[in-house]
């Protein structure tokens, strides 16, 4: 019985604290605000392929809060050398989690190059990752990799091919920044830089 | 004696708080890049592709941190796509772009995405200044970076391939 990919978004979204959040276009923005909207969420509508990198600029600026990107199998191709500057720049704040459906869910169900046996997890440690598993059932070590161990972390977690109704989040893109700053940095977001 | 631009590019990005500095080489960039990664309060990430550079611009931001990217002309095609966050979400941008196919160009291969750079980033909605001399580098930065950072717009500010002065292969290699 394969996992189910809501199942997971939320067991390891739940009791998520200060958790920051990027989600990849498509399906996991569905999936992390079916699991609960929050602000310290970024769900992106686009720029396919950048959602690593912004988990990567995220985590540099804070680096004392720890941030999680969950994209696709995908989204994650289409970046697949952001993999590679991660592994340069050694985040011990980040970890990726790729939801694999092997499948390019919002066009039709197209297979994706997973299905036919290209490995994430294995181009991710080869990118220098200091962990990267794949996950095929048990969820416990996902939450400690992206909770607790220093990263960067990387996990492949397995799932079935379901299309799922749609549970979108606010699609404005100023509003989705403006939130997840004030989240962040409180009141000082809306203040000109040089008067903080 | 020509002022020594990528100093002063250096100092007005100091100055103004910039935190990383996201980069695909080019020769023109050799030595603000130089200049970057010896200041302790900079972090410079070398990119696989200048896309890349749009989404670590986005993430610091979201996380209170200001980014520059550098590049080369050749770069802003692989951009196109992503610009289009920047419209949408109103993150504040700032690319130094190192020009080449314009004047003095060797290489035929350059001269399609040098001769369009202006006008694809302008199309993308990105304002684009020309800094066509050494001496107004700076100070085009300087605009850019308020105009980025306080007006939160799209900036590029194009530098001039005579600025830069390659003008071979062999320049190249030596610079």
């Amino acid at each position: 019985m394969k996992l189910r990919r809501r199942d997971v978004v939320s067991e390891l979204l739940r009791e998520r604290g200060e958790l920051l959040v990027i989600a990849g276009l498509g399906s996991t923005a569905w999936d992390i605000t079916a699991a609960g909207d929050s602000d310290r969420s970024f769900p992106l509508w686009g720029a396919m392929g950048q959602a690593a990198m912004i988990g990567l600029g995220l985590a540099l600026a804070q680096p004392k809060r720890r941030v999680l990107v969950i994209t696709g199998d995908g989204e994650m191709l289409m970046g697949i050398g952001s993999l590679a500057t991660i592994g340069v720049q050694q985040p011990p704040n980040l970890t990726v989690v790729v939801i694999d459906n092997e499948r390019y869910g919002e066009t039709g169900m197209q297979r994706t190059h997973t299905a036919e046996g290209v490995d994430l997890t294995a181009v991710a440690a080869a990118c220098r990752f200091r962990h990267a598993l794949t996950v095929i059932a048990e969820l416990a070590p996902l939450r400690e990799l992206v909770y607790r161990t220093p990263g960067p972390n990387f996990a492949t977690v397995k799932v079935s091919d379901e299309k799922l109704p749609l549970v979108l989040p606010p699609h404005d893109g100023v509003l989705l920044k403006a939130r997840f700053r004030r989240a962040v940095l409180g009141d000082s977001a809306d203040v000109l830089p040089e008067k903080r | 004696m020509q002022p020594d631009w990528p100093a002063q590019v250096h100092g007005e990005l100091a100055a103004a708080g910039v935190r990383v500095v996201g980069y695909v080489p080019d020769a023109g960039h050799k030595r603000l890049i130089e200049l970057c990664q010896a200041d302790p309060s900079m972090r410079t990430v070398v990119l696989t592709t200048e896309e890349e550079g749009i989404g670590l611009a986005a993430g610091a931001w979201l996380g209170g941190e200001k980014t520059v990217l550098l590049m080369q002309s050749s770069g802003v095609g692989n951009l196109v796509n992503v610009l289009g966050m920047v419209q949408v979400c109103r993150l504040p941008l700032l690319m130094l772009v190192t020009m080449r196919g314009e004047q003095g160009e060797f290489n035929p291969w350059q001269v399609p995405m040098g001769q369009t750079t202006a006008r694809v980033l302008e199309t993308m909605g990105v304002a684009v200044r020309q800094a066509g001399e050494p001496a107004t580098v700076a100070a085009h930065v300087h605009a850019a970076l308020r105009l980025a950072f306080e007006a939160q717009g799209a900036e590029a500010v194009l530098i001039a391939q005579q600025v830069i002065g390659i003008k071979s292969f062999k320049d190249q290699r030596e610079q």
